[in-house]
């Protein structure tokens, strides 16, 4: 089975070239992120006598309004931003894969509740909630990834549900609970796998999409906060000296764009690796 | 030699309750299975057919337990399991077993030949792993399929060996009963044989009794010892199987009947097929009295009025029409 | 009595390709039609039998090619006509009736206009015009009350009455050809009878010609009077519905009609089933594509692909070998 699932994604790699160039993006900046105290410069140091240097020999992407070394700065910066974005994207997937599943195996009276619940949450205005997070809870890494992951597993768990509701109806589910299987034995056995490649793609767009969340948010102050750097918080300073340093505002923001459209070209690789062929013939 | 009796059904109602917009039902019900008394013996294969909407396979699914019924009493070797707790239904999961019509939903694509087999046998027998594994080998070589196909997933296989795979499933627990819910209507016409003739061989070797549901009445006709033919939720017509095909009594079951397409031209042209007119009504909005009393060519007055009762013919035909 | 040729379809040969792999799913496929015939194509899955008459009517998928063959309807031919001209041909002169009415139909149109529509499209009918026709259709193929139904959205209709609503389509332009691929396959068996009848008695009235696909041998016995048995992509056997089931001349005729149950029989005689699986379209067997499941099959069988052998002006068996008439075996060629 592991051979069919590996040349299954290989086939699909090499009809694509575009999820080869996102899988070497995401390598590579993974990589950066992961080995970034290996790097000479310190992101913190702070040199006031080289400040807005443009890019040269020494600085590859020039100083910041602070002279700390640009091009390390968003290393670190990206560390952060990912680490965001994949710790967001697992407390928003638990928590959807958990509702979506229970309200739709079950039905009734629990879905009744649970989609309320759902619903309610997801008629708060976004910036209301998180602004009135940010009251109680101190800014920082932490906070912003409790409330990404908090804020957003709703449009999962809606979608987990509408699955589990067709897949509740296979004959296999159905034989499964007839021989005696526990509910929570079937919902791990049966439903989840089947749900699967449904939230692997929800999840690699929830990372995308947590990483524009926190950029915003810490574009906007409300993130992370200095001296830690996010490409979020890197592109908010970049806004005041987008006359002198351009480059300031171009690193981050591309680096955003090409992160969040790997993101989401690895799910869909990911959806090919996860799915067997389902029917046997061709048609 | 007459057959011990293994399951007996009396007057077995299931009805869906229609959800409405607001989630009660408000009265409107579904009248799947209404009414159905009949039995089943000991290693034997009852037939039953039907049209679409004329709940057949709601009433296998029903006295599987697979659905709560209603109202009405299924005695299980005497026992009535109508009303058994969920808990104590284990006991018998494992001696009525199910096998589905459709071989790419019967099986669980993310799980190998070897989980999908074991997985009732986990629940219900206390036997080792390695004594499970042997068992499986050997219910494998049983269906025609070999030791190498344990760790494949149901993608590798095509229907029939899906098929396959769902009869061995349901044999790991030794059944005393198995309900064949449409088990080849989605298999080709030469697989078809394959597994029938299977089905038959495991019958004779194991003494199973089979509640064979179909559409296609030939294949049910030869399969079968005795035939249940149901309308709109009730049974209409009991009868040996050979005996229904010579000398059918009720009026749905005659039209049935001739409106099979024999598979013989010369038949074809001489036999003039009694077309029956008008379309199934809806399962929600049955007609009064006798269900099959606005397309019954011989309909009386008392059609609309009464319904009719199975009345013991002769010998093991029973058929419930206000002709008779 | 030989009646005018209406199609004739000469080694047509249609390929899918999907992601590099090729799978060929009409293999050298020849047979005609003639004016009046009801033909009956039988096959199982993988059969080719649907991909064919999809290339007919020119409706295949994107990635389908017709490698090479000619099909050739009245004089003429329909693989060099553009994709416009074929769709001029569709519902005119050739109509389709598929098996699942429900995605050939919209489910967000009323009926009416679904069928005005075509009426406008080819028969040039006014707006009102088309109306009356319509209802005229629909009460032709037996549908209650059409005047009311005209109305009604699909779901509103029972399967039996959406495939005579099909079939009032395709009738709306009296087409020369009617294809219907399993038209009664999902229908309940009384249901199927009464569209049969149906069918019948359209041919009887219009004399257009018939296209059955089925793999319901009991259906081909009941309307068709010429059959073509295929398998594999290819054909095994052609010939008149009485040559067909009473004297079948191939192995893989003969096992179909030995697989299924007779109801007529006296005794409960046990099947006797094809051992094995369809052959592989994207590795076709190189010689007779029945080859690997035939219990009569030699070395010769596998490696060559058999030729048509005629056993009469009207029968003709894709096999190196035949049966005599007491149904011997016969393992050489005459």
């Amino acid at each position: 089975m592991q051979n069919r699932r590996w040349k299954n994604v290989l086939s699909e790699l090499k009809h694509n070239k575009s999820a080869i160039f996102a899988i070497v993006y995401l390598t590579v900046i993974i990589l950066f992120s992961v080995f970034a105290f290996l790097l000479p410069t310190d992101p913190d140091a702070i040199n006031v006598g080289n400040m807005l240097a443009s890019p040269s020999a020494n600085s590859w992407f020039g100083t910041d309004e602070l002279g700390r070394d640009y091009l390390t700065r968003t290393i670190y910066g990206g560390r952060v931003s990912l680490v965001v974005g994949v710790a967001a994207m697992l407390t928003s997937t638990v928590i959807g894969v958990l509702v979506g599943t229970i309200s739709g195996y079950f039905g009734g009276f629990i879905d009744s509740m649970l989609m309320r619940i759902v619903d309610v949450i997801s008629s708060i205005p976004w910036m209301i909630l998180v602004t009135v997070v940010s009251i109680f809870m101190q800014p920082g890494l932490k906070t912003i990834i409790i409330v990404i992951g908090l804020f957003t597993w709703m449009e999962i768990a809606r979608l987990v549900r509408a699955e589990t509701l067709s897949i509740k109806e296979r004959e296999y589910v159905e034989y499964s609970a007839f021989v005696g299987e526990k509910s929570f034995a079937i919902i791990l056995k049966h439903i989840i796998p089947s749900v699967f490649p449904t939230i692997i793609v929800a999840a690699t767009t929830s990372i995308a999409g947590a990483i524009m969340t926190e950029s915003s948010l810490s574009f906007l102050g409300l993130g992370i906060q200095q001296p830690m750097s996010s490409w979020g918080s890197l592109l908010q300073s970049a806004q005041g000296n987008l006359g002198t340093a351009p480059y300031m505002a171009i690193l981050p923001g591309v680096l955003i764009i090409l992160t969040v459209y790997s993101f989401n070209k690895l799910g869909d690789v990911m959806r090919v690796f996860v799915e067997p062929k389902i029917t046997a013939g061709e048609k | 030699m007459e057959k011990e009796i293994l399951i007996k059904v009396n007057n077995l109602k299931k009805y869906f309750p229609m959800a409405s917009f607001l989630g009660s039902s408000h009265g409107k019900v579904v009248k799947a299975v209404d009414d159905v008394s009949f039995d089943i013996k000991k290693g034997e294969t009852f037939g039953l057919v039907g049209e679409s909407g004329c709940g057949k396979s709601t009433l296998g699914r029903t006295i599987t337990r697979m659905y709560d019924a209603t109202e009405g009493e299924i005695f299980y070797n005497g026992v009535d399991i109508a009303k058994l707790p969920k808990k104590e239904l284990s006991f018998y999961h494992k001696k009525m077993q199910i096998i589905f019509q459709d071989p790419y939903s019967a099986l669980n694509p993310y799980m190998n030949v070897q989980e999908i087999i074991e997985e009732p046998m986990k629940l219900h027998t206390n036997i080792s792993k390695v004594e499970r594994l042997e068992k499986i080998e050997f219910l494998l070589a049983k269906v025609g399929m070999s030791k190498s196909d344990m760790q494949k997933f149901p993608y590798e296989f095509s229907g029939g060996q899906r098929q396959r795979i769902g009869i061995a499933r349901a044999l790991s627990v030794e059944p005393e009963f198995v309900l064949c819910d449409e088990p080849i209507s989605a298999l080709d016409v030469s697989i078809q044989a394959q597994v029938v003739n299977m089905l038959e061989d495991l019958q004779k070797e194991l003494g199973l009794a089979y509640l064979f549901v179909a559409h296609d009445l030939s294949m049910v006709r030869h399969i079968s010892d005795r035939i249940g033919v149901m309308y709109l939720g009730k049974i209409v017509e009991i009868s040996p199987s050979g005996e229904l095909y010579k000398n059918p009594l009720h009026p749905y079951t005659k039209a049935l009947l001739s409106a099979i397409p024999i598979a013989d031209p010369k038949t074809a042209k001489a036999n003039n097929r009694q077309v029956i007119k008008g379309e199934l009504p809806s399962p929600m909005d049955v007609p009064s009295g006798c269900r099959f009393h606005t397309r019954c060519p011989y309909v009386m007055p008392i059609c609309k009025e009464e319904i009719p009762i199975l009345k013991k013919m002769d010998q093991e035909h029973f058929v419930a029409c206000h002709l008779y | 009595m030989k009646n005018r040729k209406l199609l004739e379809i000469k080694d047509l040969r249609t390929t899918f390709v999907s992601k590099g792999i090729r799978t060929q799913a009409v293999r050298g496929v020849s047979l005609s039609v003639n004016e009046g015939d009801i033909l009956g194509i039988v096959g199982e899955s993988g059969s080719g039998k649907s991909v064919l008459m999809k290339t007919v009517i020119g409706i295949l998928p994107e990635n389908a090619e017709i490698e090479s063959g000619s099909i050739v309807f009245e004089e003429k031919e329909l693989t060099k006509l553009s994709k416009k001209e074929l769709q001029k041909l569709q519902g005119k002169e050739v109509a389709m009736v598929f098996q699942d009415p429900m995605t050939a139909l919209n489910p967000l149109r009323k009926i009416g206009s679904q069928v005005e529509e075509i009426l406008k499209r080819h028969r040039k009918l006014s707006k009102s015009q088309a109306k009356i026709e319509a209802i005229n259709l629909l009460r032709k193929v037996g549908i209650p009350s059409p005047e009311k139904r005209v109305d009604q959205y699909p779901h509103e209709f029972s399967g039996g009455m959406r495939q005579r609503v099909l079939i009032s389509m395709a009738l709306a332009c009296n087409p020369k050809l009617l294809i219907a691929d399993e038209p009664t396959t999902a229908l309940d068996v009384t249901i199927q009878a009464q569209i049969l009848e149906l069918l019948k008695e359209i041919q009887k009235e219009s004399g257009m010609s018939i296209i059955l696909i089925t793999h319901d041998l009991g259906v081909v016995a009941n309307m068709c009077n010429r059959i073509v048995v295929m398998y594999g992509g290819m054909v095994m056997e052609e010939g008149t519905a009485d040559q067909i089931f009473y004297m079948p001349k191939h192995p893989y005729t003969r096992a179909l009609l030995h697989a299924i149950p007779k109801l007529d029989s006296g005794s409960k005689e046990r099947l006797e089933p094809i051992p094995g699986m369809a052959p592989s379209l994207i590795d076709p067997p190189k010689g007779c594509a029945f080859a690997a499941r035939c219990i009569y099959a030699t070395e010769r069988c596998r490696n060559e692909l058999p030729p048509f052998r005629k056993s009469s002006d009207s029968q003709q068996s894709r096999c190196f070998y035949t049966f005599d008439l007491n149904g011997n075996f016969i393992g050489e060629e005459a």
